[in-house]
């Protein structure tokens, strides 16, 4: 913008400025890449719109600071959360909140030490590398150890409640973890939760929300199922959600990566016939139904009807 | 006497924002940034004592410039200077270093003359702040 100060009656431009910072794009990406995960989205759109509207309050000459923007994400596992977090940066970087947008990944091991004033150096050295960038904290609650009152793990914590406190403009502290095992984290370190901003829970995904994710997978690993193949996934997913171990997303991918193997194995032992493109691309519904999902199903099922 | 060692010691002392803008110009090259002092300002005093590890892996100024103020804090009357260490296969040398913080009086530097062999005189510099010991100078 050139010229002086723009006089304080003239109305601003929203659409204008929205188009200038290219969040609708952003957003949209994020709608048709990630399935699902409504409330992390809606988290997301009201952040770009608060940054966006902190913009122009500054151009009016109205300023209410740098809003916090510390972040935890929980969830079960395999609902996204380190995917966004890995986002989270890029999006910040965008919306011009962060200066250089890289996301520095680090677990209890890469913050504390492992003798008395180890902990306070490793732990300063990581902040100074995520300056100007997202520090992502996996699996955060491992960080406080109660049953051991001499954990080092408790000066590092102290170390990052100062930095999220004085450091706000350099960094943005996201932590991660299960729903459960966060909630006792925070309860043990109510500074902690009060410093956060923003709590978002992953909700775990529906029925259709994981057929659909499993598309977007075979899509980029450049794959497709046959019609056949369509239902028996379908069916999978339903069972594979019933079992406990049952991981979301990343239940999916493993179940897809096994799908994959008995593809190449089947079409190991149909060899002599000419490959076609089309059957190098094409799982089908024997690859699915082969899983031991469905052989210990129809067992359980023999058992109790004998 | 002002002390002039290192890049840009002709000019007047550079504020914060230049200093961040010159490490920020280091970091984008990919140099590893660090913070060392002394109380001895010998031109030959090429091994300062280091201010904490140097910093690798930076990708933002305002981390150094924590650093920065640290050891101002800790050495307020001492000589501080920020290097920037190219680790370039071939290089492998500071590609920049200077000073950004000095003691206010800077007492410089004595000629000393020394009569050798055969009346021949023999010039060296001292340092007036070397007079006291370590950690005492520039009170």
């Amino acid at each position: 913008m050139t010229g002086g100060a723009r006089p304080a009656d003239r109305p601003l431009d929203l659409a204008a400025a929205l188009a200038e910072s290219g969040v609708d794009e952003l957003l949209a990406t994020l709608d048709a890449e990630l399935v699902g995960l409504a409330p992390v989205k809606r988290r997301i759109r009201e952040i770009a719109a608060l940054l966006l509207v902190e913009k122009l309050r500054l151009q009016v000459g109205l300023s209410a600071g740098p809003p916090s923007l510390h972040m935890s994400f929980t969830g079960n596992p395999g609902t996204g959360k380190t995917t966004i977090a890995l986002r989270m940066a890029e999006i910040l970087h965008r919306l011009g909140y962060v200066r250089k947008g890289h996301l520095v990944a680090v677990t209890r091991d890469d913050l504390v030490g492992q003798f008395i004033g180890h902990t306070a150096p490793r732990t300063k050295e990581v902040v100074k590398r995520a300056m100007g960038g997202v520090l992502f904290i996996d699996e955060a609650y491992f960080l406080y150890r109660p049953e051991n009152e001499r954990d080092y793990g408790q000066e590092a914590i102290e170390i990052l409640l100062q930095v999220m406190e004085n450091d706000r403009d350099d960094l943005v502290v996201i932590l991660a973890g299960y729903k459960d095992r966060m909630d006792r984290f925070f309860a043990s370190n109510p500074g902690m939760s009060s410093r956060i901003a923003h709590h978002v829970d992953f909700p775990d995904y529906g029925q259709d929300e994981l057929y659909a994710i499993a598309g977007l997978m075979l899509e980029k690993m450049q794959y497709r199922l046959s019609d056949d193949a369509r239902t028996a996934l379908g069916e999978y997913i339903e069972r594979r959600r019933a079992r406990p171990s049952f991981a979301n997303a990343r239940s999916i991918r493993n179940a897809l990566d096994r799908a994959r193997l008995r593809h190449a194995d089947r079409l190991f032992g149909a060899a002599g016939e000419p490959l076609s493109r089309e059957a190098l691309m094409t799982i089908e519904a024997s690859d699915i139904r082969a899983s031991r999902v469905f052989s210990e199903a129809a067992a359980t099922a023999e058992e109790s009807t004998p | 006497m002002r002390l002039t060692q290192g890049t840009f010691s002709f000019l007047p002392d550079l504020s914060d924002d230049q200093i961040s803008n010159q490490i920020e110009y280091c970091l984008e090259n990919g140099w590893a940034v660090s913070i060392e002092y002394t109380d001895d300002p010998h031109p030959r005093n090429t091994y300062w004592e280091m201010f904490g590890n140097p910093m690798f892996d930076l990708r933002d100024a305002a981390g150094v410039m924590k650093e920065v103020s640290a050891a101002r804090t800790t050495f307020p009357n001492h000589y501080i200077k920020v290097n920037a260490f190219d680790a370039t296969r071939g290089v492998e040398s500071l590609r920049l270093s200077f000073i950004v913080n000095r003691p206010d009086p800077e007492p410089g530097f004595g000629l000393v003359r020394q009569e050798v062999d055969g009346r021949a005189i023999r010039y060296t510099l001292r340092a007036y702040a070397t007079d006291q010991p370590e950690g005492e100078r520039y009170q």
